[in-house]
């Protein structure tokens, strides 16, 4: 037992370490999609972040401008976004899909000179409560990314469901015409929905590029920006679910790694693919049950709403 | 009415700014993947055909990125080697980060067609795009790395990188306190488990209680996954990493929790000054060097070339300070009889997982084995992943 619990402690520790990154997308993918705009450009956002607070890093040596610039990096794709959506009202699916694989392509242009240089990894180990036997390195023991994460879920939580302002962001992803009705400017409050998921996506392309892998490798995301859109789905668009997606989804990918490490035999092909084997699986089971998605999925995502028509 | 106008404005900005993004992005780039840099001597006209007393154009082919830290640094040190050896008689190009697909063989076609006359492709996945090609240009010279078919104008050569990982497996067993060994490894094939094999058996020449286990993380430069793999092993109890990937993501894991690891392929001390025990380092110049004076001479042969510790072309370098001098006797000791052409590493007796004997008790293991390993020796745990 004792043996199961030291090999227990590190993979639960690194299941948090790889799902941060995810909830971090998600919590702003979840803002976007409340708000009725489906932002499939999660992957290009994280990249062209990565790299920007990447090279920020490298060149100041401070790791909070990294994520700022991460952040500011992923708002400006979004921004990008959010024009051709609100105002030239292109097709939200085709949009997202074209600033995915152009935010692939430009971060990988910028990081050039990036490749080879690495940082030092921080976490930060909290005085007391880390040194509890088993609890202290599996929850006490991480980069103040992964609290202020949780911090983000907690106080998502409240704002989407107890205020007023979450109410408007709601009501303008449920139905624009009716809070345009009521006088409410549905497109400023997509932007700043979209400007706020950008940002998410911005400081989770900057955990990874400082935290998860202190290097910089060309599209370096591996998908998790796909990952993070198929989370906020799984979780019915509640922030406490999408923590306990990410939590599963990232402990899939680790617990391949530890199967292999203690010698069980599964081809090394289905190893890799196991998280995103894991996505398809879990998005078919919820999709069972048509009605359950219909009550949960706010009703306009993906249409697009033009003010001046309406 | 006048919204109208305003949106056509806005699409109309959108366009210019877009087409002009396009317009320079396509500037002097091929393609986003790969990157053609020209040598410092100034690019001779692509149009016309080298006369033969041209420089010979020689170009590089590589899997990763020249800034990787390993593999492919390891290579572009050696072509940086040939143009400092041959000055204007050569001129080199190299193309970085071209995938083991059909991407491939469009390069290789790209670089044939352009003149060059020596083409070196860095990378196993390589093997057939180079076989096609060879046989459409059959004046044009191919050099496969690591691979193990030929053509009459296309040649193997590689570089025997499990007599560094034996060395390292000395140094491994000697400094391990927890006898726990690990490898973040990249693809199933006989040169990956040979130098798994390899770094098992030189540990447990001086430290019969070693084990082995290896992670495979299914490519060949991913340092996420690579750091992953390592941090697992390290959270398992490994004390002592070596790779067979690209890049120094498993030296910097173990440096930021206090375990030892190894360089591969160049000198990664670097990356991680405390953990970092040696690197096995590739000096692919004395090869690179004699390919191109056989290329100028006309004597160039489609042969199989496998040089190691004796060529000068793989050594367990740059070991830290803090190793315990009777570890670091012993490592000299082994690398002195491999620099005489002992084949010491797989020397019997060798007995695989189930205890059977695959080499006898002073029997020299057969190429044929060696090249088409697929057994892991005992004290490896685990099973190869098909």
């Amino acid at each position: 037992m004792d043996t199961f619990l030291l090999l227990l402690a590190p993979a639960l520790a690194a299941t948090i370490n790889a799902g941060t990154p995810l909830m971090l997308a998600a919590f702003g993918l979840l803002v976007n999609e409340k708000a009725g705009v489906l932002n499939l450009g999660a992957e290009g956002m994280m990249l062209l972040a990565a790299i920007s607070g990447f090279a920020v890093t490298v060149g100041t040596g401070s790791a909070t401008l990294g994520f700022i610039a991460g952040a500011l990096g992923g708002m400006a794709a979004a921004a990008f976004f959010a024009v051709m959506v609100l105002w030239l009202n292109t097709n939200q699916y085709a949009t997202g899909l074209a600033l995915s694989i152009f935010g692939a392509g430009l971060s990988a242009f910028v990081g050039i000179p990036y490749t080879g240089i690495s940082l030092k990894s921080t976490s930060m180990a909290i005085p007391v409560l880390s040194k509890i036997p088993f609890v202290g390195p599996v929850l006490f023991n991480h980069h103040p990314m992964v609290y202020i994460a949780l911090v983000l879920c907690a106080t998502l939580a409240w704002f989407l469901n107890h205020s007023r302002t979450g109410l408007v962001l709601r009501a303008a992803g449920e139905s624009p015409e009716s809070a345009h009705a009521l006088g409410y400017n549905v497109r400023m409050i997509r932007l700043a929905a979209i400007l706020f998921g950008g940002a998410c996506c911005g400081l989770a392309g900057a955990y990874l590029a400082l935290v998860y892998t202190p290097l910089w490798q060309e599209g370096m995301t591996a998908g998790k920006g796909w990952i993070a859109l198929a989370l906020t789905t799984f979780a019915c668009w509640k922030p406490w679910r999408v923590v306990a997606g990410a939590l599963l989804f990232g402990g899939v990918t680790i617990l391949q790694l530890n199967l292999q490490g203690l010698g069980v035999a599964v081809p090394s092909q289905i190893m890799a693919m196991l998280p995103y084997v894991a996505t398809i699986v879990v998005l078919a089971l919820i999709s069972r049950n048509p009605d359950w998605i219909r009550l949960n999925i706010p009703a306009s995502l993906g249409k697009n709403f033009n003010p001046n028509s309406a | 009415m006048p919204d109208l106008k305003k949106r056509s404005t806005l699409k109309a900005g959108l366009l210019v700014v877009a087409s002009s993004m396009m317009l320079t992005a396509c500037g002097d780039k091929t393609e986003t993947k790969t990157a053609v840099t020209p040598a410092a001597t100034p690019a001779a006209a692509p149009a016309a055909a080298a006369p033969a007393s041209g420089p010979l154009k020689v170009a590089f082919v590589y899997v990763g990125p020249v800034g990787d830290g390993g593999w492919t640094f390891a290579h572009d040190q050696g072509r940086k080697a040939v143009e400092a050896a041959f000055g204007d008689k050569v001129q080199t190009t190299f193309v970085e980060k071209v995938p083991e697909s059909s991407d491939a063989e469009r390069v290789f076609r790209d670089l044939a067609s352009q003149g060059n006359k020596l083409i070196f492709g860095t990378t196993f996945g390589y093997m057939e795009p180079m076989l096609k090609v060879a046989k459409d240009f059959p004046d044009v010279k191919f050099e496969h790395a690591t691979g193990y078919k030929t053509a009459p104008n296309m040649a193997v050569y590689e570089t025997k990188t499990f007599e560094g990982a034996y060395l390292a497996g000395v140094l491994a067993g000697k400094t391990t306190k927890t006898n726990k060994l690990g490898v973040v490894a990249s693809f199933p094939i006989p040169e990956v488990i040979r130098n798994i094999n390899a770094f098992t058996l030189g540990a447990q020449s001086v430290n019969p209680a070693v084990t082995t286990r290896a992670v495979w993380v299914s490519s060949w430069f991913d340092p996420a996954k690579e750091r992953d793999a390592a941090m697992t092993m390290i959270g398992q109890g490994v004390d002592v990493l070596i790779q067979n990937t690209d890049s120094p993501a498993t030296l910097q894991a173990a440096e930021e929790k206090g375990v030892n690891a190894f360089g591969w392929d160049s000198d990664m001390s670097a990356y991680g000054p405390k953990a970092h025990v040696g690197s096995a380092v590739i000096n692919w110049a004395p090869y690179y060097k004699q390919a191109v004076q056989s290329a100028l001479d006309g004597t160039w042969k489609n042969g199989e070339t496998w040089w190691g510790v004796k060529e000068k072309s793989i050594d367990l370098a740059n070991v830290n300070a803090s190793v315990p001098e009777e570890a670091k006797k012993a490592m000299e000791e082994k690398k002195a009889q491999l620099a005489e052409g002992k084949a010491i590493v797989f020397t019997g007796p060798i007995v695989d997982q189930s205890g059977k004997e695959v080499v006898a008790a002073g029997k020299e293991a057969e190429i044929g084995m060696l090249k088409g390993m697929n057994f892991y020796v005992k004290g490896v745990e685990g099973s190869i992943p098909k």
